[in-house]
């Protein structure tokens, strides 16, 4: 044994669950490539998304997580919490912000509307004929790469780390590049993307999406501010959509994205999608056209048909747990997936209903021994 | 907005001029864009108190009178549009540009290497240095301490007295054995030689390097090794040279092979892309004899005037052993990576210290995790510092290749991936 636990992937997730289980004395070991993932290239904005039952329950808890968690976070995680404002732009979007209120609130989430007055002067940057906006004020911000480091030295010494590359996973044992075995009590698959490499059978497709960020204009916007359309375009199945997302960075910089691809695998900056892109952030942010932008990149998400992560024990393979396929809420719901993975190994009672996440809801048992005859 | 040109020429310093000069006779159409406000790079920097030597002004002339090449001053390359086509940006709009062949004449910039109190207030590069007296930037009565490596030094020194500096040591970190076998050398390029007598200052010392700039809210004074002792010199201003890093990103971002942290280019000064070529610096330090005769040889060649191309060889070989000396005996001293301390920033836009990035296993890891070369400068400074100081590779650049109005990005809808 070389470990209690193996964890595959030193991302947020993979972080997470190396913290959460070392806390609970288990020695764990965190491989990770150091190829880079969503970890690296995402927006690291908390927010509470309301989709569906199950989205809203683990983002809502995780949130809960990381607030606890907020006062021993190192400086260089760089959390804030800024809230989130969902921006309407017309009757019908504002009436789509009271209802989401309505759905966040019965979930214990605080939020409140706000009136197209009161939106131009909280944020007076925004391009003024906007209806309103539904303000969440539990939602935050984090800089993702430091805070899943910040998690890794929260385990002493029960956490190690390896750079390797995973080249095979069977059950509770790994093989590394060189084709040496490690072997664990458990193995944890937290490698988003890459999954799928050791599991073809995992239902994850890559979500591109690019990020651009600007120079340093303190001041100009105070909360994460995402257009109420935003859930409509995260959750499109096929082709390219973009929608208005700017994140106020601690350091005065303005952080824009979103764009969703299905089509595209390579990490180059599309040209055609970062204007898309802009050109939508404009739309809400007329002002934005003269501030210098000084870097964008891409990265990949690890979506599901569904939209939600699997988070349990691989069905097929006695040994393997999955916290995979976080899609664009990898950051947000880290701590609830290391909570529910936790809970489910020790057989404790959970703090929300796993049942929504289970890896079984694609991956069947008996089609495993169907295979295997 | 598009345009479209036969020759598309990346700089206009020595060897963009050149190349534009050598293939207007074909009756090209051809562009030349440079991003500051008048050709001639950095050494034939124009300003105020810039005094353009006579072939400087040759150039300008010539440039001038060619009807068919048309110069874009204070326009920058933001990013790659398509397959041959870039996305430039000048101070008031933005534009795309579709070339048939293009020649990269991008330079090169200083190597600045961090020491304590390199961020102080009067210390700068000794081009920067150089730029700053060419602009107007009175020197009277300051006291001046240059140090570094190479002949730049020399150079920064007579230009610094001509506006007034006191010049109070010239440090140059080759050893004197060195500098003597490149001074024997010098009888080969006659003209490099009386140029090195008539720049010969009785402040020059060889084994001398800086280790700190002292003071606490400007600089005060310079501490130098000299010859294996600690001194200390008072002083208002300090200029380091430590060297020129080739301008490679653009050539790299079009996918043109990289070798020796210099674009590589062939004997017709081709690069590894087709209808691609480059000259001058950015494919290794030369001087600015070598970057003329490398423009001309890429602006026959892209033309197809092999035969013309071929009778500047010769040429080209004399300057390119008179570099090979300049790089082998002013190699940088491997003491001056041990210069920064803990607390020496290496990334002045973020405030990253040394001992944020020692820890670190790559330049993307460092980056990710120090925020190291993450503001407006992209990395362009403390990059070519980690590269020397760790030997870090740094990625190919993306889209902005440098800091550009979102507005001018939008230009970007009709882009095609690259490829």
């Amino acid at each position: 044994m070389n470990a209690d636990v193996i964890v595959i992937g030193a991302g947020i997730v993979g972080s997470a669950c190396a913290k959460t289980l070392a806390q609970r004395g288990m020695n764990v070991l965190v491989l990770d490539s150091q190829r880079g993932g969503a970890t690296a290239a995402g927006m690291g904005h908390l927010v509470a998304m309301d989709d569906n039952p199950a989205e809203l329950a683990l983002s809502r808890y995780s949130i809960e997580l990381w607030q606890q968690w907020a006062p021993q976070l190192a400086a260089d995680c760089a959390y804030r919490n800024c809230g989130t404002l969902w921006l309407a732009a017309n009757q019908e979007e504002l009436q789509a912000a009271e209802h989401k209120g309505e759905t966040l609130r019965a979930q214990g989430v605080t939020c409140q509307l706000l009136d197209a007055e009161g939106l131009r002067q909280t944020e007076p940057m925004l391009r003024r004929d906007l209806s309103g906006a539904l303000k969440v004020n539990g939602d935050s911000i984090v800089y993702a790469p430091n805070a899943a480091c910040w998690m890794l030295t929260q385990g002493g010494t029960r956490i190690r780390q390896r750079c390797e590359q995973v080249s095979a996973v069977e059950g509770n044992r790994v093989r590394l590049a060189d084709g040496s075995w490690l072997q664990a009590k458990l193995v944890i698959m937290a490698n988003g993307i890459h999954a799928s490499e050791l599991c073809p059978e995992l239902p994850i497709r890559p979500k591109k999406g690019h990020i651009l960020i600007t120079d340093r204009y303190p001041g100009r916007i105070q909360h994460q501010l995402v257009e109420l359309g935003y859930a409509a375009s995260a959750h499109v199945t096929s082709g390219t959509t973009v929608a208005f997302n700017a994140q106020p960075r601690p350091t005065g910089q303005i952080l824009l994205g979103s764009s969703r691809q299905f089509d595209s695998l390579s990490p180059e900056v599309e040209g055609a999608v970062l204007a898309r892109m802009l050109q939508r952030a404009l739309d809400y942010l007329p002002e934005l056209g003269q501030l210098n932008a000084i870097r964008s990149w891409t990265g990949f998400r690890a979506a599901t048909p569904d939209g939600l992560p699997l988070i349990g024990a691989h069905p097929q393979q006695p040994g393997l747990w999955l916290a995979v396929g976080h899609e664009g809420l990898g950051v947000t719901t880290a701590p609830g997936t290391a909570q529910l993975l936790a809970e489910q190994l020790l057989g404790e009672p959970s703090a929300i209903d796993p049942a929504p996440y289970r890896p079984e809801r694609f991956l069947h048992t008996h089609e495993l021994k169907e295979q295997h005859r | 907005m598009t345009r479209d040109f036969d020759l598309l020429i990346i700089g206009a310093g020595p060897a963009g001029m050149a190349a534009a000069l050598a293939a207007a006779p074909s009756g090209a159409r051809i562009a030349i864009i440079d991003d500051n406000p008048a050709p001639g790079g950095q050494i034939w920097r124009d300003g105020v108190q810039a005094q353009l030597p006579a072939a400087a002004q040759r150039y300008r002339a010539a440039l001038a009178a060619a009807s068919n090449v048309q110069l874009f001053a204070a326009t920058r390359v933001v990013a790659i549009a398509g397959p041959q086509q870039l996305l430039l940006e000048d101070d008031n709009s933005a534009w795309n540009v579709r070339y048939s062949t293009l020649i990269l004449c991008t330079g090169a910039r200083e190597l600045l290497l961090p020491f304590p109190g390199w961020t102080l207030p009067g210390v700068t590069g000794a081009g920067g240095l150089q730029a700053l007296v060419k602009g107007g930037v009175p020197l009277t009565g300051e006291r001046l301490v240059i140090a570094g490596s190479g002949p730049l030094l020399l150079a920064s020194a007579a230009s610094a007295r001509k506006a007034g500096a006191q010049i109070q040591r010239i440090a140059e970190q080759a050893s004197l054995a060195a500098l003597s076998a490149f001074t024997l050398q010098l009888a080969r390029w006659p003209g490099k030689l009386l140029q090195a007598t008539q720049l010969l200052d009785s402040h020059y010392r060889s084994d001398s390097f800086v280790v700190a700039a002292l003071g606490s809210e400007k600089l005060e004074a310079v501490r130098l090794s000299q010859s294996g002792k600690i001194i200390e010199i008072p002083c208002e201003r300090l200029a380091c040279g430590f060297g020129l890093i080739a301008n490679t990103q653009l050539g790299q971002a079009l996918g043109c092979r990289v070798a020796d942290q210099a674009i590589a280019v062939d004997d017709w000064q081709a690069c590894s892309r087709t209808d691609h070529y480059a000259a001058g610096e950015c494919t290794g330090f030369g001087g600015s004899e070598l970057a003329l005769v490398e423009g001309a040889i890429a602006g026959h060649a892209a033309v197809g005037e092999q035969h013309q191309a071929r009778a500047l060889w010769p040429q080209r070989a004399r300057w390119q052993a008179f570099a090979r000396q300049l790089n082998r005996r002013f190699a940088l001293n491997p003491q001056l990576k041990q210069l920064a301390e803990a607390d020496t920033l290496v990334c002045r836009c973020e405030d990253v210290p040394y001992s944020a990035l020692a820890e670190r296993s790559s330049w993307v890891d460092a980056k990710l995790h120090s925020r190291c070369g993450m503001g407006p400068c992209q990395g362009r400074i403390c990059g070519a510092a980690c590269e020397y100081l760790f030997d870090w590779q740094t990625p190919t650049p993306r889209v902005p290749l440098t800091p550009t109005r979102i507005d001018s990005l939008l230009q970007l809808a009709e882009a095609q991936v690259h490829g």
